[in-house]
């Protein structure tokens, strides 16, 4: 009987396989941090400089921080209002996926349905279509419909990639739920959609804040159907940001303070999602 | 229960229908309407609106000219080279990427330092989470000609500045590695969660057996590492069809053409010189590589329906 026990326990400590920790590892994963990190801090570092520390041909890593660009940049009237266009396009545009997504994948996850493989297949094509696409055909009917330079018009454009990635995560999540569950509340007389609005909606809630999460960076991060569609009044902050780079003189600072005040948000908010970020990128092939 | 099986697909239809529509309108109808442009000689200065039919569907006095489009572009140098540039672009970056990305995953599968690791993996998302846009700017930052801290580098190692955004050569090669940092760490995460997915007890054991990484990496992790690594290769391919952002803002597709990626080019074409028609057909041939990759992203990758 001892010889049974100690046995395993001999392999066991065989199988606990550790290399120890080695210096070269240390290194190269500092170096890592370094190289993904640098570009990002160097703008930061960047908007907090005055022009002249700025413009040294010897990079100044020691120099006395100003918020003078933030003021500037912010007083500045399209700025401004294009961190407001961008706020509001990308809350809207995820508020409405999240209304015609959620029923949707509720119906993928627990419903066969006509049509249902036609839908992953657009859903998928999606993921993969470059906007000027659609771009060019939507700049000539929201043309005629006056809608351009409207954040109305941003907003349903947006929808034809948030409302796929809202389904994909909400789907998955919802397969999740057990459909015994479902039947009970049957027996209980609920009809499908209370089913759907009282036990499902509230068990997959985290899914729901991941999938708005993803659609807020999408709509926040987007640039083309922005360039195309709008010109003043409805620009978004990956415009104004385009919009810089011309003339001689450049507002460096201003423009990397932009920069960051665009990038910072998405940046903490995908460090929240990480998780489920490689899955979201990949339409959930990986996860 | 045959009841409750009839009420669930009539209910299919009320909780898809708003999805749907939705998704029709603004992304069916635009594609149709590209398509229909297509056919039309449409130079937007030069036509005239007609009327609309069923009040959304404009009607404009553009020549229809059916597949000479198609065929002028099959004939077109300048199409045919932004393709071939994506292409290139593709051909260089993605093996870099894929490579570095498989490195860096190993390295965060390898046992110690596990704090250092957290570390790694929250610096990753930084790069792939920065805005596209931004990406362009910093990149503008960094390999300015005069004060950019590329060229201070390059100049301590080398003794000379180079013009990274004037040149047509290096500035493919700076829009290159601001991709590869934006990418890298994507390719990197994927992996790692590939390798995540080898069973413990399997990978102990050929441990045991040889102390090789590569015999390692070779008979026990790759198997685990194809889907990943197709997922890669068709997800850039179609992400470099898409690449706009960064390109435009740091060289507009100059100098010359030399970083005009085919998305950049069909944009000049319908937007900078007009003709709508044009390149709706090439976006229309666009559409058709895109479905052709969504295909074999669902045979190989994504089974789930």
């Amino acid at each position: 009987m001892k010889s049974e026990n100690s046995t395993p326990k001999v392999n066991n400590e065989h199988l606990r396989y550790r290399p120890k920790p080695n210096i070269g590892h240390l290194l190269v994963l500092l170096l890592i941090i370094v190289f993904c990190v640098f570009p990002f801090y160097w703008m930061i570092a960047t908007s907090l400089k005055n022009q002249q520390d700025i413009l040294s041909p010897t990079p100044k890593f020691l120099f006395s921080p100003t918020l003078e660009n933030y003021q500037r940049a912010v007083s500045k009237f399209d700025v401004a209002l294009s961190l407001e266009n961008s706020l509001i396009v990308a809350v809207t545009t995820t508020l409405l996926s999240l209304l015609l997504g959620t029923p949707a994948a509720y119906a993928i996850a627990r419903f066969e349905f006509k049509g249902k493989k036609d839908l992953w297949f657009w859903f998928i094509t999606n993921r993969m279509l470059s906007p000027i696409v659609l771009a060019l055909p939507f700049f000539i009917l929201a043309r005629n419909l006056k809608l351009l330079d409207s954040q109305v018009v941003l907003i349903l454009i947006y929808l034809t990639f948030n409302v796929p990635i809202v389904i994909w995560i909400c789907a998955d999540q919802f397969r999740n739920i057990p459909k015994e569950l479902d039947e009970a509340a049957t027996l209980e007389g609920y009809n499908s959609f209370s089913i759907f609005w009282r036990i499902g909606l509230p068990l997959v809630a985290p899914g729901i804040a991941v999938s708005a999460i993803f659609s807020f960076i999408f709509s926040w991060n987007e640039l083309l159907y922005a360039l195309v569609l709008t010109r003043k009044y409805a620009q978004t902050a990956p415009v104004v940001a385009t919009s810089f780079m011309s003339g001689y003189e450049l507002p460096w600072g201003q423009i990397m303070a932009t920069g960051t005040m665009i990038a910072l948000p998405v940046i903490i908010f995908s460090i929240i999602v990480s998780r489920q970020l490689v899955g979201g990128l990949t339409m959930g092939a990986i996860k | 229960m045959p009841t409750a099986k009839k009420s669930y697909s009539t209910g299919a239809f009320w909780f898809v229908a708003p999805a749907m529509i939705v998704l029709l309108v603004v992304g069916i109808i635009p594609l149709l309407f590209a398509l229909w442009t297509s056919f039309q000689q449409f130079i937007l200065p030069k036509v005239h609106f007609k009327g609309a039919f069923a009040g959304i569907w404009p009607i404009f006095d553009a020549p229809f000219v059916w597949l000479s489009n198609y065929r002028d572009l099959l004939f077109d140098e300048s199409f045919r080279d932004a393709l071939g540039r994506s292409f290139l672009f593709l051909i260089i970056n993605l093996p870099i990427q894929v490579i570095l990305g498989l490195i860096i995953a190993l390295l965060l599968h390898r046992p110690g330092h596990e704090w250092l690791k957290n570390v790694t993996r929250i610096a990753l998302v930084i790069p792939m989470a920065t805005t596209f846009a931004v990406v362009g700017l910093i990149g503008r930052l960094l390999f300015n000609g005069d004060f950019g801290i590329n060229n201070y580098f390059w100049n301590l190692f080398f003794g000379h500045k180079m013009e990274w955004l004037a040149d047509p050569n290096l500035a493919f090669v700076s829009i290159s590695i601001m991709d590869c940092w934006q990418w890298t760490p994507f390719c990197a995460l994927v992996l790692f969660s590939s390798l995540t997915m080898v069973p413990i007890e399997i990978e102990e054991a050929a441990k045991l057996e040889t102390d090789r990484w590569w015999h390692i990496l070779r008979k026990v992790q790759l198997p685990f590492l194809l889907p990943g690594i197709t997922a890669i290769l068709i997800l850039r391919t179609a992400d470099i069809l898409k690449m706009f952002d960064v390109v435009f803002i740091m060289t507009r597709g100059g100098p010359g053409a030399a970083t005009e990626l085919i998305s950049i080019y069909i944009q000049r074409i319908g937007f900078r010189s007009f003709e709508q028609g044009m390149a709706s057909a090439q976006a229309i041939v666009l559409l058709i590589i895109t479905i052709i990759l969504s295909r074999l992203y669902i045979r190989f990758i994504y089974r789930e329906v």
